[in-house]
């Protein structure tokens, strides 16, 4: 198939940028996404000009490091999959597909379609995590977790931190990403002491981080190739109103 | 040549990690706070070993090329963790596991480190539970298991067919932790380019920022290696994209050697190629063949019928197909290993009974156990490996049976190091898929993440201040000339790389194909005297012709993919060299390396007993019962041999059989 390319490009941090346009031609539809845009590049680079710079690492949907705005939605607009689990075959032949980066304030661009996420990777550290020092774990059967629970946790827990949550919200809000760190530990009898602190610690860092605010469009959840649930958003509110109040009263 | 000596401590197998502990030397916590540690990689080996060692109180500098610690490819592990728990009370126990991995690597790998491998086991599960990985449980509300190639107990736990993410997010948590902390330095999107010698000893790394293009030296008390494995070396691999072996490869170039490079893990269940532009291959779990049968058309005509596109699977009744692996395995059927389930999957695409339009694919068959245990169960089971599927190849594998073909996937050899984990440099560890140590030959499925957690979360901490204690805290830093050195040598090779800039006349990537098929074609699953020479003979000419002609846009002083690969490829195809050199000089076939001169026959008394079939892998234990390992003799030598004999004291090595 033969596809027009509308591609952002952008030489650097400071660059101001700008959409160019690509001929693709003889693409086979059994191709991925990337790989028409490896194909794409192979013959830019064979006119020896500099090929468009894309993240991209497992190309299995898993790793979070694909990052593209595919005709204005996050990973494209089919539901559930990540930009590297786009196949061509759901193109026409002759369509225009409109390549940009995932855009936020806290996500700067580092070249063309490349971004910096290293703001989630700041969120976790501020609280993200179970305090348990290596060797100090007792049997992994002495504490019984239920099923719900245990499935509940996952379902919170699949977050691939590849930030769509944030390029499809017009606030640019990463309340989807912490919501779902914090629903992940906070339903486990693991994450219970550090459960307040946790909250208050990535909330205030995600703030800090320039994140905008959460307007209950759930446009996040809609573009989340793991399909978590905006309810993690609903249950982060709870959590951080409870620890706000005892932080407030001094328990 | 000269033989190695692996440190392994003297007692009774089973009691030596024990013993060990009790005397290996300590360092105070007061001192501990002095020593810094460099570790590069932030996969399940080497984010679990950089948390755990700040958590004692070293200084960690972690590093990693991707743009987060998260995003190492341990996270694209799917199917589960091997543990010695016994929770299904089904006859498991350390010995077994330890048994089932020295068989399943073909007798081919260190008695001591495997034990020990085994009886940390339990304690990796326990760690990951108490951080909150969510593994999958009973209604009871207790962990669940499943069966995995190779093993007739169910020992592996697992998070949906997400085990390596879910393993990997709880260890890059516990990083994140110590990050914020202050005992981890984190240097992401920052790729290792040299290791730095001081006195004989590793001292540092020379490092290139990929956003900025800055070349910078980092100098430490000792360095550790988790980068991983060197699947790409094939072009085509279930590996992620980045997945290198310049960090291993830099380091054999300063001395460290390289061992058994030629095991090499062909992964039975991946989706088949399906064109030129493919970029990877896709895994499908091995979880699958709990429940997937394995099956091609008994006949010629109706494997070609089907590759037309005249019949499909349906068509074919039960006593017209050919389930092989539960022929000629009985006893491990589906589940049979996974060199043995690779092997058997090209007899049948070299007998002409293929089923993939390319004639390179066989069926994994879940109509039986739908029919059994119904279209909700087998979706809980395995329902994101069926959307995966389907995502990828249009079909739907709940209505017709997936196919599948072989591919490269994980590599058991790796840096040589002792039972310290420490190379033959003194002051270089190696953790993870970068070693060689644990997998033998073959490595059984669900005992990669298991080693990776084990060698950082446990084996390290315990054996790493066996040399430090040696060591004077700080006494390196890169105002030693070595860094300067080092650094004058990484910026030398980036300008020769870049000499041809935009007048290259050949993109990295097409290089990289050319060797990758080569590799494939010649020291792939089967191997040859012939072929393999045949390939020694070719490489030269690909790295002359890459380095007059390889073609690289941009500049060095900024974010430049081209060039990180030319880097990365420059490295496979001497690597590929030296593969070829081992794989070679090994003449015997075990686990994933397959030399088809040596196999059973009819004329074999194993065979005619029936103990064995004819096709399978002969070893030679009399000649090859060794770890082979290889220094560098400079560009374009032979590497040298170096040899470790493997003693087997508590099993006897014998013919594998899985029937």
């Amino acid at each position: 198939m033969n596809l027009t390319l509308k591609v952002w490009r952008q030489a650097h941090a400071d660059d101001r940028g700008e959409i160019k346009t690509y001929e693709a031609n003889d693409i086979p539809e059994e191709a991925s996404f990337l790989e028409m845009l490896d194909i794409v590049n192979e013959q830019i680079l064979e006119k020896g000009d500099d090929p468009i710079h894309f993240d991209h690492d497992c190309r299995e949907g898993i790793c979070g490091m694909c990052s593209l705005n595919i005709n204005g939605v996050p990973h494209s607009k089919e539901k559930g999959i990540t930009t590297c689990q786009v196949h061509m075959r759901k193109f026409r032949d002759g369509d225009t597909i409109w390549i940009e980066p995932f855009r936020a304030k806290a996500f700067p661009i580092v070249k063309d379609l490349v971004i910096d996420r290293t703001a989630f990777d700041r969120i976790v550290a501020a609280g993200g995590y179970v305090e348990v020092r290596t060797g100090s774990a007792v049997d992994a059967n002495s504490v019984p977790i239920s099923k719900p629970d245990a499935d509940a946790a996952f379902d919170a827990a699949a977050c691939i931190g590849c930030g769509a949550c944030v390029a499809a919200c017009k606030n640019a809000s990463a309340m989807l990403f912490v919501g779902a760190k914090a629903a992940h530990l906070n339903l486990l009898p693991q994450g219970q002491p550090e459960k307040d602190k946790r909250v208050l610690g990535m909330v205030r860092q995600m703030d800090a981080e320039g994140f905008g605010n959460c307007t209950n469009q759930y446009e996040c959840e809609a573009v989340c190739p793991k399909e978590i649930s905006a309810d993690v958003i609903a249950k982060l509110n709870r959590d951080y109103a409870k620890a706000a109040v005892k932080e407030a009263v001094g328990r | 040549m000269s033989s190695l000596n692996s440190a392994i401590p003297p007692g009774p197998l089973a009691e030596k990690w024990t013993r060990y502990k009790d005397s290996a030397p300590l360092i105070n916590p007061a001192n501990k706070r002095k020593f810094s540690v460099i570790v590069v990689g932030s996969g399940l080996a080497g984010g679990s070993a950089a948390a755990t060692l700040s958590e004692l109180g070293y200084q960690v500098k972690c590093f990693c090329y991707q743009d987060s610690p998260r995003r190492a490819h341990s996270i694209a592990a799917q199917g589960g963790i091997n543990a010695a728990k016994n929770y299904q009370n089904d006859g498991d126990s350390v010995w077994r596991l330890f048994y089932d991995t020295i068989k399943g690597g073909d007798f081919r790998s260190r008695e001591a480190n495997v034990h020990r491998l085994a009886e940390v086991s339990s304690n990796i599960i326990d760690q990951c539970v108490a951080q909150g990985v969510p593994f999958a449980r009973e209604y009871g509300g207790l962990l669940a298991n499943r069966s995995f190639g190779g093993a007739q107990v169910s020992r592996t736990f697992y998070a949906r067919g997400q085990t390596g993410q879910q393993l990997l997010i709880g260890c890059y948590q516990a990083l994140e932790k110590e990050i914020a902390r202050g005992g981890v330095t984190m240097y992401p999107r920052t790729e290792m380019m040299d290791l730095v010698k001081v006195d004989g000893h590793a001292k540092g790394i020379v490092v290139r920022d990929l956003k900025t293009g800055k070349i910078e030296s980092h100098a430490a008390d000792c360095v550790i290696l988790a980068t991983g494995g060197y699947g790409n070396v094939f072009y085509l691999s279930t590996n992620a994209m980045g997945c290198n072996v310049m960090a291993a490869f830099r380091a054999y170039k300063r001395g460290a050697y390289f061992a058994n490079p030629c095991y090499t893990q062909i992964h039975p269940t991946c989706i088949p190629v399906s064109g030129d532009y493919q970029s990877k291959l896709t895994l499908m779990s091995e979880s699958l063949r709990n429940d997937g049968r394995i099956w091609v058309p008994k006949s010629r005509d109706v494997a070609a019928k089907i590759r037309a596109g005249k019949m499909t699977a349906s068509d074919v009744p039960d006593d017209q197909r050919d389930y092989y692996l539960e022929r000629k395995y009985p006893s491990f059927g589906n589940l049979a290993p996974r060199d043995i389930a690779s092997r058997s999957a090209k007899e049948a695409c070299d007998d002409g009974r293929g089923v993939a339009k390319t004639g390179l694919g066989v069926y994994l068959d879940f109509r039986d156990a739908i029919d059994r245990l119904g279209k909700d169960t087998i979706e809980a089971r395995y329902g994101n490996l069926f959307q995966m599927y389907n995502k990828i190849s249009g079909e739907d594998p709940y209505t017709s049976p997936m196919k599948i073909y072989p591919a490269v996937h994980y590599t058991m050899g790796g840096l040589w190091v002792d039972y310290n984990l420490m190379s033959n440099l003194k002051g270089l560890h190696v953790l993870g898929e970068a070693n060689f140590s644990d997998h033998g030959a073959n490595r059984l499925g669900a005992s990669a993440l298991m080693q990776g957690l084990a060698d950082g979360y446990f084996v390290i901490p315990a054996t790493l201040p066996s040399y430090l204690v040696n060591e004077t805290p700080g006494s390196v830093t890169t105002s030693n000339p070595a860094f300067r050195e080092a650094e004058e040598a990484v910026n030398a090779r980036i300008g020769q790389l870049m000499k041809n800039g935009a007048s290259g006349t050949r993109t990295v990537d097409s290089f990289h194909r050319e060797l990758g098929f080569l590799m494939w074609d010649k020291c792939g699953m089967g191997r040859t005297k012939e072929g393999l020479e045949e390939a020694i003979s070719k490489i030269p000419a690909i790295r002359e012709d890459f380095w007059a002609n390889v073609k690289i846009p941009g500049s060095t002083s900024s974010l430049n993919m081209e060039l990180e690969k030319a880097g990365r490829v420059a490295d496979f195809i001497d690597f590929a060299e030296m593969t070829c050199h081992d794989a070679l000089n090994r003449e015997e076939s075990c686990g994933g390396h397959f030399r088809e001169e040596y196999q059973f026959t009819e004329e074999d008394e194993d065979v005619k007993s029936g103990f064995t079939n004819p096709g399978e892998a002969k070893r030679r234990d009399d000649e090859f019962s060794y770890v082979a390992a290889w220094g560098d003799n400079g560009p374009g030598k032979k590497p040298e041999l170096h040899k470790e004999n493997l003693e087997f004291e508590a099993v006897t090595p014998s013919v594998r059989s899985y029937k």
